[in-house]
This record gives structure tokens, sequence and C-alpha cells, in this order.
């Protein structure tokens, strides 16, 4: 080891405390939307047709049979509000995941087709194999993780390069919705609304079945990204840097990759593809964290809190009832448009 | 304890795809010492550095360090001896100096551990090393080209290497930055006989400030040793294809290197004159 000239305390000191102060804003952030998401978790659990106070709605989480709420809350509030944060939890994490690792805010699995993947063949198994249930989730994970390895072969070369990947993915995402097109003009008047959950994403006829196996996945998949936290912050500084500091550049990102896909295969299989939150957490999770660490916690927890706040403007904030992915979708899509048209002003570089 | 690690490369070829960049090439970098690597442009140079770090793997040869294969090491444990601070590293947009510079911790820390106080002195002594302490908290982006270039430094310090190889560290940079650099890498030779290796465009701030000089030429070492012995005027036609006046450095006593070009060239008797060439 090198012997350090000893530095000056005062200079300790500062990086001391400037370490603290940035770790205390993230921190502070996380508490604040852990709270936001319990807060939003709670008003879905009491919100509805028939409103139940705090207290009923404890109760039946709590296990106690309560007439009517029981029912309401338990069997139909619960499952949908459970699986709107395990959802929003793994599309935001799996989303800054790609974001992190490819040093571009359009990296999102949205963005670059593996979610287009997964409807693609969701809609392919109900439209034209007559399929339903548990086998188009099936379905729909193979297929996305088939195009997150058919993209991730094609961009290879020499390792995988951010840009190389992402635009083989925006082509990739193309071409599966052509498909999911083309399969929905085939389609009887049933497959079609069946269908169409696949293409906007909705968390109508929720139940504990379909929510487990994402839980299950979450569970699987989010420990092991956020053992890559320190890996991925150092990806952040280019594959050669990082490789000098000691990260095995190519294992960390096959890691990440398998790990976000897998969150995003079983969140979509269970929900659908709801529109752009794997794409809006991360950005919204940099804003708010600022260049104060690690962002995989943050933008689980923005994604979590899109998803609940956004099933609740698409059930009771307008006549009509709209599936949540209409609702992150009229927010995704400005944020896309400026991305890139600010692109287009940095001469690319985003 | 520094100078005791050896960095060599044994009979090393390096390839992109089918094109070969390095052919056959031994070196050995003297421990304890400032070695530059010099050559025309697209001769290998970085290559050269960029397997010696082991970002890229040789077609056949190796690369020792302490008599080891540098592809064989764990990844952490070559960051712990060797650094590197690549040609044009990314900044992530926003990052703070002390945070960039605690990102040279990565190779000591683990997966879970916490950040020690032993971290906080390394980084502190960084910045404290490359005089960057007072822009610790501000954005690396908002930085002119030779403060960035500072910190970058401060990070390969941080990281605590005994041997560090930069590649090109004052592109970029004008004049004046392009000294302060070479003199902060040179005060870090001496004060803790850190192994620098590094690749300059300037052959004249190579034969400075280099204790050992490496002309490559075609991926072959034209020349290697003492700048006084590499710097030529045969050597700059044979590596670069130009012609030149090699005097002694009044500065520095070292070589210095005039480049002949088709104009503005006297002939030697004006110029000692005085008088502007024609």
């Amino acid at each position: 080891m090198t012997a350090v000239v000893s530095p000056p305390p005062t200079t300790v000191d500062t990086v001391a405390r400037g370490r603290v102060r940035r770790a205390s804003r993230r921190r502070l952030v996380i508490a604040v939307l852990t709270l936001a998401v319990v807060v939003a978790f709670a008003v879905t659990l009491m919100v509805g047709r028939t409103f139940y106070p705090p207290g009923d709605v404890l109760r039946v989480v709590l296990g106690s049979d309560v007439p009517g709420a029981s029912f309401t809350v338990g069997r139909l509030r619960l499952p949908r509000a459970v699986l709107a944060v395990v959802a929003g939890l793994s599309f935001g994490l799996a989303g800054v995941t790609f974001q992190t690792m490819l040093r571009n805010p359009l990296a999102s699995p949205d963005v670059i087709g593996i979610t287009s993947g997964a409807s693609a063949a969701a809609a392919f198994a109900i439209v034209v194999l007559g399929w339903s249930g548990t086998a188009v989730s099936v379905t729909a994970i193979v297929a996305a993780l088939g195009v997150a390895l058919l993209i991730y072969t094609l961009a290879f070369k020499d390792g995988v390069a951010g840009t190389r990947l992402i635009l083989i993915g925006i082509g990739v995402a193309a071409m599966c919705k052509s498909i999911t097109s083309y399969v929905l003009s085939q389609a009887g008047a049933w497959d079609f609304a069946e269908a169409l959950r696949w293409l906007t994403g909705s968390l109508n006829g929720s139940t504990w079945e379909a929510t487990v196996p994402t839980l299950l996945a979450l569970l699987v998949f989010g420990p092991v990204l956020l053992g890559q936290t320190r890996n991925l912050s150092a990806l952040q500084l280019g594959d050669d840097t990082s490789s000098a500091l000691g990260v095995r550049v190519e294992r960390t990102r096959v890691i990440a990759i398998v790990a976000a896909v897998g969150l995003i295969a079983f969140a979509t299989a269970a929900c659908g593809p709801i529109a752009f939150v794997s794409f809006l957490a991360g950005p919204i999770a940099a804003r708010l964290v600022g260049p104060n660490g690690s962002l995989l916690v943050p933008a689980a927890l923005v994604g979590a809190l899109l998803v609940l706040v956004a099933d609740l403007c698409g059930q009771y904030a307008f006549g009509t009832r709209y599936p949540v992915g209409v609702i992150t979708g009229v927010l995704g899509a400005p944020y896309l448009i400026y991305l890139i048209v600010r692109s287009n002003r940095t001469g690319g570089s985003l | 304890m520094t100078a005791t690690h050896s960095l060599a490369a044994e009979d090393l070829t390096l390839a992109y795809g089918d094109r070969t960049v390095i052919e056959g090439l031994d070196l050995l970098v003297p421990p304890g010492r400032i070695t530059a690597v010099v050559g025309a442009n697209a001769c290998g140079k970085s290559t050269l550095l960029r397997s010696m770090s082991r970002l890229l793997s040789p077609r056949s040869g190796r690369v020792l360090l302490d008599g080891k294969a540098v592809h064989r090491l764990p990844a952490k444990e070559l960051a712990r001896t060797l650094g590197l601070l690549p040609q044009s590293p990314i900044a992530p947009e926003g990052i703070t100096v002390a945070d960039l510079v605690g990102r040279g911790r990565h190779p000591h820390q683990r997966v879970f551990s916490r950040w020690s106080t032993e971290d906080d002195a390394a980084v502190a002594a960084a910045l404290d090393a490359t005089e960057t302490t007072p822009l610790a908290d501000r954005a690396v982006d908002e930085l002119s080209g030779g403060q960035r270039q500072r910190v970058w430094i401060a990070m390969a310090l941080a990281q605590q290497t005994d041997v560090l190889l930069l590649d090109e560290p004052t592109t970029f940079l004008d004049v004046a930055h392009q000294i302060e650099v070479l003199d902060l890498l040179t005060d870090l030779n001496r004060a803790r006989g850190t192994t620098i290796v590094m690749v300059l465009h300037d052959l004249n701030l190579a034969a400075r400030y280099a204790d050992h000089l490496v002309a490559l030429s075609g991926g072959r070492i034209h020349a290697a040793g003492e700048p006084a012995d590499v710097l030529t005027e045969e050597c700059v036609r044979a590596v670069f294809g130009l012609d030149s006046q090699v005097i002694v450095d009044p500065t520095s006593g070292k070589p210095l290197m005039l480049p002949m070009g088709r104009h503005h060239t006297a002939p030697r008797a004006d110029v000692l004159q005085g008088t502007p060439g024609s």
C-alpha cells in the first residue's frame, strides 16, 4: 500500500461532512417517498364505491372480519393495491437499472423493446392461440427474456455499447409493436378487450394468483440488483474507468440485465406494460435525490407511487374509469418528446 | 515499498478484430520512475496502455505485474495496485467533485460495507494533493478543463495504487495546465514513489518529464531509454517521418525537438544569429 501523506484533519472533516450531507438528502427523499407510498396505498384501500374508514381497513388487513369491508377491501382492493406497489417497485427498479447501466435515460425497458416483446407475445397467445390466464403470463415472461437476449446478442460486439443497444432496442420495439397491431387486427371482440390490457397495462381484475409470482420475483431479483449498487454506480464512469476500478463490467451488466428483465417480465405478466413507469421513475428520482448517491431505491419507490397515484386518478378522477396505463402514458409521452428535443439540441448526447 | 512493483510486457501482440496494432512487444517499466510513451497517431500507444490495465486481452503474450499475468488477477486486487486514467473519462451528470473522487475507493470496498474513515482520509489526501479541496462540493460539469483533469487525477489517487497509467492526461489543456498536471504527477512520483506510465503527444514535454522514454512505431518499440538517448533527429524521422533539429533545452537540460516543416525553416546560421526565417 502507498504510504498516505496524511491530509490535514480539516480536509478530512470537509470530505466527511459533504458525504454525510449527500447521504442524508438521499435518506430524507427515501423516507418521504416511503411515507407517500404508504399513504397512497392506504387511500387505495379506503376509497371506492363505498368509503371505508382507516379503522375498518386496518382491521381487515390485520385479518379481522368486518362485514362488507372484508370482501371489498380484502378481496378486491387489497390485491389491487399490493400489485400496484409490487409492479411499481419492479418497473422503477428495472428501469433505473437499465438507465444507469447504459448511461442514458432513453434506455428504459419500455423504450428498448423488452416490454413490447412481452406485450406482443401475450397478444399473440390470447388472440391466435386462444390461451388465457397463467399460460399468457408465462408466454409474456419467456418473450421478455427472449427479446432481451435478442437485443443483447444483436448489440454485442467486443462488449455492449450503450447507444447501439438502445438503437437496436428501439428497432426491436417497433417490430414487436407491429406484430401486436397485426394480431389485434385479427382479433374477435372478446379477445380484443382482453388483449388490449396487454397494450396499456391495467390493474383491473388483480388477483392474489397474479400478484404472488410478481412479489416473489421482486424478492429474488430486487436484492440481486441492490447488491450491484456500487458496481452500477462505477459503470456510470464509463467502461474503461470502471474496469480500472476493478469492476467486472460485462459480468455486472449480465447480472443487471437478467435481474431487471426478470422484474419487468413478471410485473408485465401480472398487469401488462404500464406505460412509461420504468422510463419515468429514474429521472424523477434523480430530480428528487440530486447527485447524492444511488437511485435504485428512490426510483423503485417513485415507480410504486406513480402506479398507485395513476391508478387512483384513472379510477376516480374522471367520469369514466381509465386503465392505469392510460394515465402513465399521458404523463410519460411529453417527457419522451422533451428528451428527444433536448438530444437534438445537444447534438445527440443525452 | 512502492518501488517494488514490476510491470512488464512479454512478447505482447494486441489486435482489434483482424487489425494487429501491437506485435511481439517487450517492455520493462522501471519501477518508481516516470515512463512516457510517445509515437505517431494510431501507432498503438493507447492500445498498449489499455492492455497493461487489462481493458484489452492480448492476442498472444502477457502483461506481468510482479511476475503475474494481469489478465489472471482478480479484478479488485489488480485495481488496488494498478490504476488507469483513460483518455476521456465520463462524469455522471451533476456529480460533485468529492463524490467523484470517492468513486476511486471502489476497489477498497466490499458489496455492502460502509464507508470508512480510511476512505474519507484517502479522498481528503487526494483532494489536497491535487489542490482541489476548495472544489470539493462543486459539480464536475461546472469546472474548467484544467480543474476537471486535476479532479480525475484525484480520483485515480484516491484509488491509492502504486502504479498509475495515464492516457494523454494533458490533452485539451492549455500549456499552463499541461505543465501543472505534469508537475503534479512528478510530485506524486517523488513523494510516494508511484510508478507512472503515461502516453503523451508532446515530445518535448515527454522528454522533459519522463525518466524513461518509449518511442513506439508501427506497433513495435523503436527506441526506449533515457530521453537524451531516445529523442534524436534520427528517431523523430523514423517514428514520425519528420525532419527536425534536436537541441539541448536550456531550461531543463533535456533534449528539445524543433520540427522542420516546409515553411518558416531558415538555414541554421540565420537562426543562430537571430534573424527571422524566410
